[in-house]
Order: structure tokens, then C-alpha cells, then sequence
């Protein structure tokens, strides 16, 4: 399939600020994502972005600044932005207890989708996952990676504008990471965006554009190439250790 | 002596039908630091369980410092400092007050201790008031540190300390069981990021309950099998598809921006396949000759247990 070619932003924030009493948590943050976009987010832990990621996915009111979201305001219209994204993490994903079909089927209703367009959607899901044999198992039965992967499948069943992972790799073997990745190649294909955070290095390659947050600031934003070049390594990590190590927030 | 052993250890969940810990055995040296390399559910956690005598093995036996694990388990439990996966301390309870508590259970005192645990606790003291559950990530990680280490135990076990943790703790972490191991404490600790196996003297891969391998890194890596390729070009995604549906290529994985590939070399040559690259639209083609990492040689061994 080709990429499409769309210019299009469906992410614009504009010094975006969220503060917690006298401790701003995220500082004038301004960045801009296209449509089919592999955006990464990267930082160090306590930088900012569980609270950026919040205030993008319409579950935070900023204290001060601009964002749109699949062309929605984030003050005004935070309903019909939950309605554009999917999201996943690591911690929450799906229901345990419930069985594979279940957690399709409750996710696709919450995402609005008629029991036509779901019937279509969860068939098409189980054969490329190949999980035709375990539609009928609990959740918690299956390995991690499958989870993961039926997570991921799960939050774009809709089609959103844009898909949020955090940490959506952690703990995954090598084999199962790689192909969670592809998994996300075909969405990006789709003219999904895709944003997504990442300890593992490796995983930031793989990303168009990436941006690595300190002490509440974006304080690096570019393809991972430009990155490597403007540091002078040949190595991501050498890239974000540069970055990160003078964080007063970290560790 | 060995300061840890496990003997055809297996444990089983849900009356068997989960096979968790599958016949492992290894043996950690007094003053080792040994890695434990695996995805979540290979089994790490439950091997970390049967050693600090919180969950009974199936069959098979373990022993500490020469102590059997479900004999002598009170011992065992004054020997050892053990981090679980979960962050474990009391979060309504101070740095200071966390500290003492440990320090107190254990019969002892923070000051007897203190040298052990300065070098961390340092970094800790500017919060010493602040309630644990308010503490960042990487702090968490560092007081759990101090309490696991406030009795001097003899061995150390950490299940995942790093997970989750950002690049610059991490690194900032295994300099300090870098130290603890100068002191002659033995340390187990347990892993997903391959990059952190080469920081341990020796490792066990392990997948599905099962080690694949178990040796030093640097052996591990020259027990790969095949000479393996980096190569990048212009588009990495159909460079993917083109090779992997090459007859002559035996595998091909993403590296962040290089993919790793090993051939036929009998019928394939760096030069003849750069060409076909070329042949085919490819720009910027870059192919080399590279030390496989751990992580080759993972999934190298992960596809062949899947054979088996």
C-alpha cells in the first residue's frame, strides 16, 4: 500500500502548559505532527509527558496554551477528540476477564462502531492476528506479545486520526517487539498517526520524527538522522544520554 | 562454593497447565553478578519467588548460601536483600522512616550500615521527608536499593530494577551494582533490555520457562553461527520485504537503523547481493560485517527452541 501523502496536521500545539501549583510539570511545549506520521516521544522519566500525553488525548485541561487534535480544540472539544484517538499502554490495555471477542466487541461499541462494522472489523482482526482459535479465551490466558498486539489492533479498530501508545513494547521479547513495530508500519500505511513513547533506543529509529523532552521542555525535535548528526554520535542512545543527563528532574 | 543453586527447578501454575519455570539449573559464584535475560513471562519472576522462599517449586531444589530454600527459609530470609518487580515499600511512609523500618525488622540500625548504602543515599537525602509514593521513578528505584541493602545482605536479589527506568538511570544504576559488587556482595538481577546483559559477568537467556544459554556475554555472542550483515538503504521497509523474501538470506531483523541479516554465504557474497540491491532501486546501500549482539543472539536461539 502506499503512504499516503497528506500534509495535513493533526496535531498542533502551540505553548502548551500545564502547571501543579508552583511546579510547572510541562513548559511551553510547541511541536506539530502530519497525518500518517510516526511521531517519537521520548524523555526521561518525571520530564513531562505522561501530563503532555494527558492534555493531548483531551483528559487534561491545559493551565495555559493552544492544542488541536485531529483539528479539534483541546479546551472546547475534548469529547470529539477522545472520539478521533485510540490509546494503549503497557499498564491498561484490555479487560483480563474479559474473553478476546469480548474485549473487541466492548471496544468497538465504546468507539461508536454499528454491529455491522464491527462484525466486519473483528473478523478481519482475528484472521491477520491469527487468534481464530483463542476468541473465546480470557485475556489474561494469552502471552504477553499476543496482548499486546491485540491491545494495538483494539485501538485502531475505529480508524482514528491518531493512535497514543506509552511504553507499548516494555517487557516484550525481541521477536514480538519487531513485529508489534510492523504492526504499526501497516496502521501508519492506513494514514493513522501514530505517537508513541519508548525506553528502547532501538524503537526511536524507527520513528520519522522524534522529540526528547527535559524538565518539561522539548528540547530536541528531528529525524533521528539530523539528531545523530547535530550530537555527533552514531547512536541514539549517545543522543538522548547527552540530552538527559543534566536533568534536573530525573532520576 | 556457590552462593546460589538451583537444581531442575520447575514450577507449574493453574494444576499444571502453566509451565512456568521449566527444569533450570544454574549455579551464581560468591561475589558474581549474574544477569537473567528474558522477556515478561519467561519466568524470571517466579525463579526470584522460589529463591527468597516466598512460593515452593514443583520439584527440584534451590539453596542460599548453602541453605536449602524450603528448609532453612527463616535463614535465608536474614541473609538476603531482595527487590521485587513491584515497587514494594510503604508509600505512606517517609525516605527516613522507610529506611528505619527496614533497618529495624532486620535487627539492625541505618548507622551500622551506612557505609553500604552512602553512595546511594546521597542522592536520596535532599527528600529524606518526602512521602515514598511521591518520590520519581528512578528515586523509588534508589531508596528500594537502600532498604533491600540496610542489613548487608550476603546475596542481592533485584527482579527488574531497570524496567521502565529512562537511559540516564539506568546507566546511573548499574554503576552502583557495579560498586556493591567491588564490596563482595552477590547479585542477582533480572532483565528485559538486552543492551544491560553485557554489564553482567555471566547470563542466562531465558524463554518460556527454559534457558537457551548460559555463559559469559561475550561467549554467548561468539557461539552465534552464521556471519551477520548490518545493512541499511534508502527505504528500510521494502530493503525488509526485498530481503526477506531473498531464498538465500536466513534471516533478516530490524536494529534501529541498520537491519541485521545472515545469508547463504556458500551461493551469496556482500558484494554480489549489494549488487542485486542496487539493481533492484536501491540507493545509499550500505552492507558490513558486525560482532553480533545479544539480542542477535536471542532471537537466533528464540527461533530455534520454536523449531524444536
Amino acid at each position: 500500500m502506499k503512504k499516503q501523502v497528506d500534509k495535513s496536521l493533526v496535531i498542533k500545539a502551540e505553548k502548551l502548559t500545564k502547571r501543579f501549583g508552583d511546579f510547572i510539570a510541562v513548559n511551553e511545549v510547541t511541536f506539530e505532527v502530519c497525518a500518517g506520521e510516526i511521531f517519537g516521544f521520548l524523555g526521561a522519566n518525571g520530564a513531562g509527558k505522561t501530563t503532555a500525553m494527558k492534555m493531548l488525548c483531551g483528559l487534561s485541561t491545559p493551565t495555559s496554551g493552544n492544542a488541536a487534535i485531529a483539528g479539534f480544540d483541546i479546551y472546547k472539544q475534548p469529547e470529539q477528540i477522545k472520539k478521533s484517538i485510540g490509546y494503549m499502554s503497557q499498564k491498561f490495555s484490555l479487560y483480563e476477564d474479559l474473553t478476546v471477542i469480548e474485549n473487541i466487541q466492548f471496544f468497538g461499541g465504546i468507539y461508536g462502531l454499528s454491529d455491522k462494522q464491527l462484525k466486519g472489523k473483528s473478523d478481519e482482526l482475528i484472521e491477520t492476528l491469527g487468534l481464530k482459535n483463542e476468541t473465546k479465551k480470557l485475556v489474561s490466558s494469552l502471552p504477553l506479545g499476543w496482548k499486546q498486539k491485540l491491545a494495538f489492533s483494539v485501538a485502531v479498530l475505529h480508524e482514528p486520526k491518531i493512535v497514543f501508545l506509552d511504553e507499548p513494547t516494555g517487557g516484550v521479547d525481541p521477536v514480538t517487539r519487531r513485529q508489534f513495530w510492523d504492526l504499526i508500519y501497516q496502521a501508519s500505511d492506513r494514514g493513522i498517526t501514530i505517537f508513541v513513547t519508548t525506553h528502547y533506543m532501538d524503537e526511536a529509529e524507527y520513528c520519522n520524527r522524534i522529540s526528547i523532552m527535559v524538565d518539561g521542555v522539548i528540547k530536541a525535535l528531528d529525524t533521528p538522522i539530523n539528531l545523530k548528526k547535530a550530537y555527533s554520535t552514531n547512536s541514539m542512545d549517545e543522543v538522548f544520554y547527552k540530552l538527559a543527563r543534566g536533568a534536573e528532574r530525573s532520576g | 562454593m556457590a552462593d546460589v543453586t538451583l537444581n531442575n527447578i520447575v514450577k507449574t501454575y493453574n494444576k499444571g497447565e502453566v509451565k512456568a519455570v521449566n527444569n533450570v539449573s544454574f549455579e551464581i559464584n560468591k561475589g558474581e553478578l549474574f544477569g537473567l535475560i528474558g522477556a515478561d513471562g519467561s519466568g524470571k519472576t517466579s525463579i526470584f519467588r522460589i529463591l527468597t522462599t516466598l512460593l515452593l517449586p514443583d520439584s527440584g531444589t534451590a539453596s542460599i548460601n548453602g541453605f536449602d530454600v524450603i528448609k532453612d527459609y527463616k535463614t535465608i530470609r536474614k541473609n538476603i536483600g531482595y527487590m521485587p518487580g513491584k515497587f514494594s515499600l510503604y508509600q505512606d511512609l517517609s525516605v527516613q522512616e522507610n529506611l528505619d523500618f527496614f533497618a529495624t525488622i532486620f535487627n539492625t540500625t541505618v548507622k551500622e550500615n551506612y557505609d553500604l548504602i552512602k553512595d546511594i543515599y546521597i542522592q536520596l537525602e535532599p527528600f529524606k521527608t518526602r512521602k515514598a509514593g511521591k518520590l520519581s521513578g528512578g528515586m523509588k528505584q534508589k531508596l528500594a536499593l537502600c532498604c533491600a541493602l540496610i542489613h548487608r545482605p550476603t546475596v542481592l536479589l533485584l527482579d527488574e530494577p531497570t524496567t521502565g527506568v529512562d537511559v540516564v538511570s539506568r546507566k546511573e544504576f548499574w554503576e552502583i551494582l557495579k560498586g556493591l559488587k567491588q564490596q563482595g556482595i552477590t547479585i542477582l538481577v533480572s532483565t528485559p533490555y538486552m543492551d544491560e546483559a553485557n554489564l553482567c559477568e555471566r547470563i542466562a537467556l531465558l524463554q518460556n520457562g527454559s534457558i537457551m544459554s548460559i555463559d559469559r556475554p561475550n561467549n554467548i555472542v561468539k557461539q552465534f553461527p552464521d556471519t551477520l550483515f548490518a545493512m541499511r538503504a534508502n527505504d528500510m521497509g521494502r530493503l525488509q520485504n526485498v530481503l526477506r523474501s531473498n531464498k538465500l538470506i536466513k534471516s533478516c531483523f530490524s536494529f534501529g537503523d541498520f537491519h541485521h541479516v545472515t545469508m547463504d554465504s556458500g551461493e551469496l557474497t556482500m558484494d554480489n547481493l549489494e549488487k542485486q540491491l542496487i539493481e533492484s532501486g536501491f540507493q545509499n546501500v550500505i552492507i558490513k560485517e558486525i560482532t553480533p549482539t545479544v539480542e542477535d543472539c536471542f532471537i537466533y536461539l528464540m527461533g530455534n527452541a520454536m523449531e524444536n
